[in-house]
């Protein structure tokens, strides 16, 4: 069913429940994003894409990536109100990874050059859950997934430990926006590679699943590969122009 | 290792996803705590990826990844509990099994942990012992009522002799 809304003042016609971003993509109404992916269901979790609805005269900031379009709406992208949310959005994520290019970049972007918050540590995951939704919906593996809660949440396998079910297809590693996973050559291996988080090195194939009898081969379906190859291909992309 | 009790508690809930809660915390009792071999096991029987019963795992505070004592003392630490002199209670168990909040004591037979308000406020200051709930709590009581459970323990016969 279509529905009607407006986006800062300019009418669209969508299928209900599209998102509000999509709407907004169709119009050409940017908005930032970290943890939304086109190919993975929305998620909610870095609060970027934050925007402005009124709804019965009754205005409220919500993320866009995962509020669902419905009749009447109102929707504004460009209020102080949501600048403001926005830039306090991106000093959080600043303060957390002081260190992280593609963070400093999209800081700098939106005009934030300092974090008015304490710097804890010095992270390189935004916990944005992207390399957890690619492992679970597209490879349909999930071998790594969150653990903990609060400011001890983190993104690592179960137990900490090598995981028995990665097959190292590296999807992670190419929709990680901060590169916190990264692809390396195994020594010991060639053609092997393993994936390093952190200190943890998670496990590959080291032979390429070309075994005959691989029980990891029905897994690695031509379609997923087609899929992370597509993964790959952005990922070099958004790389090269983070380097420019 | 052989896994019926578990298989059991699969069993009675139906090898339910929506369940796994429930699991988790039937599976907890058996030993305390939740060894990797049987998350490991259930993610099998169930289907479902390790690291989400992982997740679950650590995200509440009441599972322990870590083996724990054959009795759990819990001690009230919130407000009510706090301002009725909790924390001299926590200090005075501490003492007496020789351990930290959050630690076991050597022969396993204690865990001391922590907790904020357990819905029984007019009871404080409250400590909970395995499921057995004791109220207006004073440092004078905690011994007697961990001797309760202490028959076998080396650390509080220790604090006797
Ligand atoms: S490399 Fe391993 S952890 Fe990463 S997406 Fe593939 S299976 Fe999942
Ligand atoms: S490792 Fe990368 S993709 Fe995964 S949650 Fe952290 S920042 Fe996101
Ligand atoms: S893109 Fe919407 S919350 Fe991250
Ligand atoms: S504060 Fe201890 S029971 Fe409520």
């Amino acid at each position: 069913m279509l529905v009607t809304l407006t986006i800062n003042g300019q009418i669209i016609h969508v299928e209900r429940e599209t998102p509000i971003f999509e709407a907004a993509k169709k119009l050409g109404i940017p908005i930032p994003t970290l943890c939304h992916h086109e190919a993975l269901k929305p998620y909610g979790s870095c609060r970027l894409c934050t925007v402005e609805v009124v709804k019965n005269k009754w205005p409220k900031l919500v993320t866009s990536c995962n509020y669902p379009a419905e009749d009447g709406l109102e929707v504004k992208t460009d209020t102080d109100r949501v600048k403001r949310t926005r830039k306090m959005v991106m000093e959080l994520l600043l303060a957390r990874c002081p260190h992280v290019p593609a963070i400093q970049q999209l800081a700098q972007k939106m005009g934030v050059k300092t974090s008015q918050f304490k710097k804890k540590g010095d992270e390189q995951c935004i916990l944005c859950g992207l390399c957890v939704r690619v492992c679970d919906e597209i490879v349909g593996v999930r071998a790594i997934g969150f653990v903990g809660r609060g400011t001890e949440r983190e993104m690592n396998t179960p137990f900490g430990i090598e995981s028995d079910t990665c097959i190292g297809c590296g999807a992670c590693t190419y929709i990680c926006p901060t590169s916190y996973i990264e692809m390396v050559e195994r020594p010991d291996a060639p053609g092997g590679r393993s994936l390093n988080k952190g200190e943890l090195t998670l496990d590959s194939c080291p032979n390429s699943y070309v075994c005959e009898n691989c029980d990891r081969e029905q897994q690695f379906l031509l379609e997923t590969m087609q899929v992370i190859e597509k993964f790959r291909r952005e990922n070099e992309k958004r790389r090269s122009e983070q380097k420019v | 290792m052989a896994f019926e009790k578990v298989d059991e508690i699969l069993e009675k809930h139906g090898y339910r996803h929506d369940a796994l809660i429930g699991i988790i915390q039937d599976i907890q009792r058996l030993e305390n705590y939740l060894p990797l071999e049987t998350l490991r096991h259930i993610s099998h029987r169930l289907e479902i990826p390790l690291s989400r019963i992982y997740y679950i795992a650590t995200f509440y505070k009441s599972f322990s990844l870590e083996p724990r004592g054959r009795h759990i003392v819990k001690v009230c630490l919130g407000t009510a509990c706090h301002i009725c002199g909790a924390t001299q209670n926590l200090e005075q168990m501490e003492r007496t099994l020789h351990i930290c909040e959050g630690e076991t004591t050597k022969d396993m037979m204690f865990s001391l942990e922590t907790v904020n308000c357990v819905g029984t406020c007019a009871l404080a200051p409250v400590a909970i012992v395995d499921d057995t709930y004791y109220d207006a709590v004073t440092p004078e009581k905690v011994e007697k009522i961990l001797s309760n459970y202490a028959t076998e323990s080396e650390g509080i016969e220790s604090e006797k002799n």
